[in-house]
C-alpha cells in the first residue's frame, strides 16, 4: 500500500511536469513569433538627442527639463538619495566623462554639473540581462522601453547599465507624488524605471517633455536616419562626445562641448 | 492503509473547514447584497467597444491584450467591428464614459472580492479632482 | 522514509524548535518587507544588489561542492567516501533551496516570479541561472531518493542512476560558472568583469562546501554513532586545503593585475575592500579578518600533524569557513557597486530586518539539512541492525 501511495505521488509530479513544458514550448514559439513582426514593421527611425553644454550651461542652476520631466511623468520626489528615483538629472562633467580624465579641464566646464538620462542605447546591456523581456528596445525607432506590468523587480538592468541611469521603486511612491498626472501612471512598489524618450509624447507627434521646457534650446530631439534633421545637422558641424563609448553600448545622447 | 482512522476523521476535518463559507451561507440565508451599478447616461456612451455581456465577462482580457499592444507595440488605436475608433486606454477611454469608478468598477470588484492592481498605478481622474 | 524524521530525542525536537522559532520571526519579517517595499532593507539607488544576492552566490558554491564527494566515489571508486555521498547530496539539495529563497525575498514583485518562465530570454544570465539551478535541484532530489530507497531495502541501486549521477557532476561545475557570468559579463561593473570570476568561484566553493560539510559530520559524529572514517576525514581535508590554495592564489592574481595595469577604475574596488576609499572603510576590518582567517587556515592545513589531529582539523574548518563566507557573502557582491557609475562611494549595510530575513532563510536550510540527515542515518541504522 505504501509503495501505491508514493506511486501515485510521483505519477501525479510527473503529470504536472508535462502540463508545463507543453505550456512552455507554446510560449516559446509565441514568443518567437512577436520578435519577428516588431522588426518587420520597423519605419527606420532612430531617435536621439543633442544637449548642447554650452547653451545648458547660460543658467547654472536651470531646472526646468528635470521639473518638466519629473511632472508628466509621475516621477515622485523622496528626499533621500538612497530610495531617489530619477529620470533626468545633474552630475558634474567630470564624473559624467570620467573616461576624459584631464586636470586642465576647460574652465567653462570644470565642476559644471550637466543633465544625463538615458542613453537609449542602440546595444543595450540592460535589455541583454532582463530575464523577463520587461525592457527592450524598440526596433521601429531604437527607444529602450520599459513593461512595469511586467517588470519582477530583480535589479539585473540596474546592475548592467554602466551609466547609472535606471532607479527602482524601493517603496510605494505615490505618497511622494506632489500633483499626480492623470495622463500618465505612476509605478508600484518594486519595479524598476527610467526616462522613456517621451515615447507617449512622440506618438501624439509632440517633442519630449525636457526639450520642449528647456528655455535656453540646448535640448536637441530628432531622427539620426534623417539626412536633414535638426540633430544630425548639429552632429556634422560640431565635436560631440558621448559616455563611455568604449563599452560598445552606442549611447544615443550626444553632447557638444 | 495504516492509520486509516485518523486519515478519513482528518480528510473530514478538513472539507468541513473548507467549506465552511458555502454552508455558512446556505444556513443562515443571507446573501451579500447584489451590485448596482450607474451606467454613463450620455447618449453617445450607450456604445461600448463590445457588447455588453462581453464586457461583463472579459474586460479584463481586452484590457491585458489593450495593455500589450499599447506598451510593447506601440500601436494606440482600437477599431470596433462597427468601424467606430477608441484610443485604447483605460483611464481616457474606459473611464471617459464609466467616470464613476467607485459605482461601476469597484461594486462589481467588492462584489466578488477581486483586487485588480491596475489601480496601483493608473489613476481615476475623477478622484483626483475631488482631492 | 519520512516518518523517521518524526521520532527524535529531546536535544533533536529542541534543535528543530529552535529553528523553527527563528523561521517565525524570519516570515514575520519577510511579510513586513512584501508590504512595504524593498526600502526595508539596506539597499539604495547605487548599491542595488546586496546581501541577499551574495548568499545566494555563496550558497550556489556550497550546492555545487557536493560534487567534490560525489566525483571521486562514482568516478574514481574511491569506496572511502560510500559513507559521505549522500550527506553532500542532501546538503546540495538544502542549499539549492535556500538560494532559491534568496532571490525570492529579493525579487521587488515576487508575485511576478514565474515571468521568468513565461518569457524565456535566452540573453539573460538569470533566465540560466534559473535553469541550472532548478535542474540541479531535480537531478540531486532524485539521486538521494533512488540511492537510499535501494540502501533501505538492501538492494543495490538501478542501474539507471549511474549516468544521472555521473550527469549531476558537470552539472554542478555549471551552477557555479553559471552563478559566476551574472557578473562577469557585465561591462558596467569592472570588479567583476574578470575570465578568472568562476575559476576563482569554484576553488572557494570546493574548500568552503566540503569544510561546511567536515563540520556537520564532526558535529553528527559528536551526537550519533555516525562515523565517515579517518581516511575519507582525511582525504577530504586534503581537497579543502587544495582549493584553498587555489583560491587564495586567484584572488593575488586579480591584486596584480589591478594594481600592476594602475587603471583608476580597475584599483578603486580593491582599495575600497581593503584600504578603503574616500574614507569609507565599512568592509576593510572584515576583509582583513577574512583574508587573515583563510591564510592562516591553509598554512595549518599543509601541516600534516596539525590537518590529521581532528579537533584543529574542526577549527580549521570553520576558519575556512568564515573567510570565504566574509569575502563571498559580505565583500564580493556589494563591492562591484562601490564606487558607482559616476564615481560616487555609498556605503552599503543590511538592516535589521534584512539580516533577519536572512537569518531565517539559513535557518531554513540547516532544518532541511538536519531533516534529512536524520533520516538518513535512520534508514542506515535500521538496515544495519
Amino acid at each position: 500500500m505504501d509503495v501505491t501511495r508514493r506511486k501515485l505521488l510521483k505519477l501525479a509530479g510527473l503529470g504536472a511536469l508535462g502540463l508545463t513544458a507543453g505550456k512552455y514550448a507554446k510560449v516559446f514559439a509565441n514568443d518567437a513569433f512577436t520578435e519577428t513582426t516588431l522588426s518587420e514593421i520597423g519605419t527606420g527611425k532612430r531617435w536621439a538627442m543633442v544637449v548642447d553644454v554650452r547653451k545648458c550651461l547660460v543658467k547654472e542652476d536651470c531646472r526646468e527639463c528635470i521639473n518638466a520631466c519629473h511632472i508628466t511623468h509621475n516621477v515622485p520626489n523622496i528626499g533621500n538619495t538612497k530610495d531617489e528615483i530619477k529620470w533626468i538629472w545633474k552630475e558634474d562633467f567630470e564624473n559624467v566623462f570620467s573616461d576624459q580624465e584631464n586636470h586642465y579641464l576647460k574652465e567653462n566646464l570644470k565642476d559644471k554639473r550637466i543633465p544625463i538620462f538615458c542613453n537609449h542605447c542602440d546595444n543595450p546591456p540592460c535589455v541583454r540581462v532582463c530575464p523577463t523581456q520587461a525592457t527592450w528596445k524598440r526596433e521601429e525607432d531604437g527607444i529602450v522601453m520599459m513593461d512595469w506590468h511586467r517588470c519582477i523587480g530583480c535589479r539585473y538592468c540596474i546592475v548592467a547599465c554602466p551609466y547609472g541611469s535606471r532607479s527602482f521603486n524601493w517603496q510605494d511612491p505615490r505618497p511622494f507624488i506632489d500633483n499626480i498626472n492623470s495622463e500618465f501612471p505612476t509605478r508600484s512598489k518594486g519595479v524598476v524605471e527610467k526616462c522613456t524618450f517621451c515615447e507617449k509624447r512622440l506618438a501624439e507627434g509632440k517633442q519630449p517633455a525636457c526639450v520642449e521646457a528647456c528655455k535656453e534650446k540646448a535640448l536637441v530631439f530628432g531622427n539620426l536616419n534623417d539626412q536633414n534633421s535638426e540633430v544630425r545637422k548639429l552632429l556634422k558641424e560640431n565635436f560631440s562626445l558621448r559616455r563611455k563609448p568604449g563599452l560598445g553600448t552606442e549611447p544615443e545622447i550626444y553632447y557638444l562641448v | 492503509m495504516y492509520d486509516s482512522g485518523k486519515i478519513i476523521i482528518g480528510i473530514i476535518i478538513f472539507i468541513a473547514l473548507f467549506t465552511f463559507p458555502t454552508w455558512y451561507l446556505f444556513t443562515s440565508g443571507e446573501a451579500a447584497p447584489m451590485p448596482d451599478l450607474v451606467y454613463p447616461e450620455n447618449e453617445d456612451q450607450k456604445e461600448c467597444v463590445y457588447s455588453a455581456e462581453y464586457m461583463r465577462a472579459s474586460h479584463m482580457d481586452l484590457l491585458n491584450e489593450w495593455r500589450d499592444i499599447v506598451v510593447r507595440e506601440g500601436k494606440r488605436t482600437f477599431t470596433t467591428t462597427a468601424g467606430k475608433k477608441f484610443e485604447m486606454s483605460m483611464t481616457n477611454t474606459c473611464l471617459g464614459c464609466h467616470s464613476n469608478k467607485a459605482q461601476f468598477c469597484d461594486q462589481c470588484h467588492n462584489y466578488l472580492e477581486v483586487n485588480p492592481y491596475c489601480w496601483d498605478c493608473h489613476v481615476d481622474p475623477s478622484q483626483l479632482e475631488n482631492q | 522514509m519520512l516518518e523517521h524524521a518524526l521520532k527524535g530525542t529531546k536535544k533533536y525536537w529542541a534543535w528543530i524548535f529552535s529553528l523553527s522559532v527563528v523561521i517565525v520571526v524570519g516570515v514575520y519579517f519577510y511579510l513586513k518587507q512584501f508590504h512595504f517595499g524593498l526600502g526595508i532593507t539596506g539597499l539604495s539607488r547605487d548599491v542595488s544588489w546586496g546581501f541577499y544576492i551574495a548568499q545566494l552566490t555563496f550558497l550556489v558554491g556550497v550546492a555545487a561542492s557536493g560534487v567534490m564527494v560525489v566525483l571521486p566515489y562514482y568516478m574514481h571508486d574511491y569506496k572511502q567516501f560510500g559513507k559521505l555521498t549522500i550527506l553532500g547530496e542532501f546538503l546540495a539539495i538544502a542549499a539549492v533551496a535556500m538560494c532559491i529563497l534568496f532571490v525570492f525575498v529579493d525579487i521587488g514583485q515576487p508575485i511576478r516570479l514565474m515571468n521568468i518562465i513565461l518569457y524565456p530570454s535566452p540573453s539573460s544570465i538569470l533566465f540560466w541561472d534559473t535553469v541550472v539551478l532548478s535542474g540541479y535541484m531535480l537531478i540531486n532530489i532524485v539521486i538521494s531518493h533512488v540511492v537510499l530507497d535501494s540502501e533501505r531495502k538492501s538492494i543495490p541501486p538501478p542501474k539507471w542512476i549511474k549516468p544521472v549521477i555521473i550527469l549531476s557532476i558537470p552539472w554542478a561545475i555549471s551552477i557555479h560558472t553559471v552563478t559566476a557570468f551574472l557578473y562577469a559579463g557585465l561591462a558596467a561593473r569592472p570588479f567583476w568583469m574578470t575570465a578568472i570570476l568562476a575559476p576563482r568561484f569554484l576553488a572557494s566553493a570546493f574548500s568552503s562546501g566540503p569544510a561546511l560539510l567536515l563540520v556537520l559530520v564532526f558535529v553528527i559524529k559528536k551526537f550519533t554513532s555516525f562515523d565517515p572514517g579517518k581516511e575519507a576525514v582525511q582525504k577530504l581535508a586534503l581537497i579543502i586545503t587544495y582549493a584553498m590554495a587555489a583560491n587564495i592564489f586567484f584572488i593575488l592574481m586579480e591584486f596584480f593585475t589591478a594594481f600592476y595595469s594602475s587603471i583608476p577604475e580597475h584599483i578603486h574596488h580593491f582599495q575600497y575592500l581593503y584600504f578603503g576609499l574616500d574614507g569609507h572603510t565599512t568592509l576593510v576590518p572584515w576583509m582583513w579578518a577574512s583574508a587573515i582567517l583563510g591564510v592562516t587556515a591553509l598554512i595549518l592545513l599543509f601541516i600534516p600533524k596539525i590537518r590529521k589531529n581532528e579537533n584543529y582539523l574542526f577549527i580549521i574548518c570553520v576558519a575556512i569557513f568564515v573567510s570565504i563566507w566574509i569575502d563571498k557573502g559580505l565583500g564580493m557582491v556589494v563591492t562591484g557597486f562601490i564606487p558607482n557609475p559616476l564615481g560616487d562611494v555609498v556605503d552599503y549595510w543590511p538592516t535589521i530586518p534584512e539580516a533577519i530575513i536572512s537569518l531565517s532563510i539559513w535557518a531554513i536550510g540547516f532544518f532541511l539539512i538536519t531533516v534529512f540527515y536524520k533520516i538518513a542515518l535512520s534508514v542506515r541504522k535500521e538496515v544495519m541492525t
